[in-house]
């Protein structure tokens, strides 16, 4: 008894957050603010934001996680730490670690300035590498754990058949940790989809450019309370569409 | 004729606790089998063959090709060995179809979708199979995974053929039409053959040559008729001292011998020409004809008494020609010498039939 006291004091602490913001929200006026080109600048940026960074994630989220899981090379734990890091760190503490590294005057970013004219930070790849960067290891973590938890004999079976890394990885080890891997990226997409403080300290706050979801709420909370919460609701609503259905369908049992 | 040597192995790897060092040769159209208990290094060979492990000194050359030589750096990697492997416990790829498992090979080494599909079908329906080619593996009976993983490896023509304890997977009653069947594929298909099991029956069965392999290194090899006869050690006994007999099946339940004598069987004969196995532990020997009349019984001779401890191997000649093993106490008891007359008997359910 006193456990189904606690679990529905945590499921109250959840929702009852959720049910004030609809108890507040201005459903009448909702079309009408939803319809404000500040929440599509947003809402697109977002989506499209979120998006290329999960695409960027798996791109080489993959690699890393199986080198994590099925490499004997030395320091992998150490790496292993590393790439844990943005998932304990204040973001805002990345963003700016960002800036120093991508900035205009920055280690990478100065000379790639200097060379190209090409600048990250105050342009939507400022977005998606923020969003990237404290994305990524929802994405490596679970694919690893799923590629642990895989056998890899299935990996020799396909070599002795003449299959090349490429091909194995393509046909045999992703299909056999496809759970793991479209649970990864939902986790990826989502916490890109919410992603504040590094994208404000690395990639600024300019409508249409770098403002995002998180921080169009933001804004909106110290001016117009009312689309702040129809912006909230949006998000609700659009976190809610990707997370549902795919809960039931790879984590339900 | 040194054209037709397939693998010539001489093995030398260390993993925690096994030190492996054994030579192994397979000549083209050979089954070898390589005998031995769990953790005696003989999945660890496989292994190195096959390059999903490299050695740590020695070589591996098949066909004249150098596969894996540490002292000159040569490390043919798994992929690029045309070395066809078949598991113990099959690994078909769970998301497959038994076809597209097949099919596998061939379309990892380029061959078009179409094609391989094709050349597929024909391996399963060569293995009995073209029923379940649209079957996931989950689906398939034990047996039928074990052919569809034995169609998989022979669908890319390897010149070699490794088998880890193809059999070891499977219920006691699959098992014996498995390595029935087993045993047709093996001998239709050309190359080399090295399979690797723990069953002496199974290693019997299946291969022209034994080899006997003990903590990593090889304790005895020959023809199997030979080694089973003549044991070179306690150790090979124990694993391989089993009596084979073979005769015609005269009756549902009778196998007839050679001499004409008969013994009873406890389950349907599998066909007209069978083997029957039987452990010498198995064999009771008596002074006078056993009451109860047992109805596999005879009157043999002693022909060789073999000692090592308490345990003794009696050899008897006449017409059913096996080596019993009985207590030191026994032979003393029975007061047996070579040339004494003996009666054996063995009970129905401890012989083994296969077809042969």
């Amino acid at each position: 008894m006193p456990l189904l006291v606690a679990a529905a004091t945590g499921v109250a602490f959840l929702l009852v957050p959720f049910l004030a913001l609809a108890q507040r929200a201005p459903w009448s006026d909702l079309p009408s603010l939803l319809r404000d080109p500040i929440v599509s600048d947003a809402l697109r940026l977002s989506v499209v934001s979120a998006t290329l960074a999960t695409l960027v994630a798996c791109a080489v989220g993959i690699p890393l996680a199986w080198v994590l899981a099925r490499s004997d090379l030395p320091g992998r734990s150490v790496v292993r730490a590393m790439v844990t890091l943005p998932m304990v760190l204040p973001p805002v503490v990345g963003g700016a670690a960002l800036l120093f590294a991508f900035g205009r005057r920055g280690l990478v970013g100065g000379p790639l300035y200097d060379g190209t004219g090409f600048l990250l930070p105050f342009s939507i790849w400022g977005v998606v590498a923020a969003n990237t960067f404290v994305a990524l290891p929802f994405l490596v973590l679970t694919v690893e754990s799923g590629l642990r938890a895989a056998d890899p004999r299935f990996e020799d079976a396909a070599a002795t058949l003449g299959a090349s890394r490429w091909t194995i990885l393509r046909r045999v080890t992703l299909p056999n940790v496809m759970p793991s891997l479209v649970a990864g990226a939902v986790l990826c997409w989502a916490r890109a989809l919410g992603e504040f403080g590094a994208t404000v300290t690395f990639a600024g706050n300019l409508q249409g450019r770098t403002q995002t979801m998180p921080l169009a709420v933001f804004l909106a909370l110290e001016s117009d309370r009312e689309a702040a919460i129809a912006l909230s609701l949006v998000l609700i609503a659009v976190s809610l569409v990707v997370l549902v259905p795919l809960r039931d369908r790879w984590w339900g049992r | 004729m040194v054209g037709s040597l397939m693998l010539a192995a001489d093995l030398d790897v260390t993993i925690g606790p096994l030190h492996l060092d054994a030579a192994l040769r397979v000549d083209d159209g050979e089954v070898v089998a390589l005998l031995g208990p769990n953790g005696a290094g003989k999945t660890t060979a496989l292994r190195t063959i096959a390059g999903l492990l490299a050695l740590d000194g020695g070589c591996i050359v098949l066909d004249g090709r150098v596969l894996d030589e540490p002292s000159s750096r040569t490390f043919v990697p798994t992929a690029q060995r045309h070395v066809g492997f078949v598991f113990q416990d099959h690994l078909l790829f769970p998301r497959m179809t038994a076809l597209d498992n097949v099919a596998f090979g061939l379309r990892a080494q380029g061959t078009g979708r179409a094609e391989s599909a094709t050349a597929a079908h024909a391996w399963l329906e060569r293995l009995g199979l073209a029923a379940v080619a649209g079957t996931k593996p989950d689906a398939l009976s034990g047996g039928q995974a074990q052919r569809v993983a034995l169609a998989r490896a022979l669908a890319t023509e390897p010149r070699l053929l490794l088998l880890d304890e193809p059999l070891a997977a499977l219920d006691a009653s699959t098992r014996v039409q498995v390595r029935t069947e087993l045993r047709r594929h093996l001998a239709t298909f050309g190359g080399a053959r090295l399979l690797v099991t723990h069953d002496p029956v199974d290693a019997l069965v299946l291969a022209d040559r034994l080899v006997i392999i003990e903590d990593g290194r090889i304790a005895q090899q020959g023809l199997p008729a030979h080694v089973t006869a003549h044991p070179a050690s306690r150790y090979v006994a124990e694993l391989v001292g089993i009596n084979l007999l073979h005769g015609d099946a005269s009756g549902e339940r009778t196998v007839r011998l050679a001499s004409g004598a008969e013994l009873t069987v406890a389950d349907p004969l599998p066909g007209a020409t069978v083997a029957v196995a039987i452990r010498p532990q198995a064999l009771a020997l008596h002074r006078h004809r056993p009451d109860g009349s047992p109805r596999n019984a005879w009157e043999g001779v002693v022909s060789d008494i073999e000692a090592d401890r308490d345990r003794v191997r009696v050899t008897l000649s006449g017409p059913v020609p096996v080596t019993a093993e009985v207590t030191a106490a026994a032979v003393a008891d029975l007061e047996l010498v070579p040339g004494a007359a003996v009666w054996v008997s063995v009970k129905a359910v401890d012989l083994t039939t296969y077809l042969d």
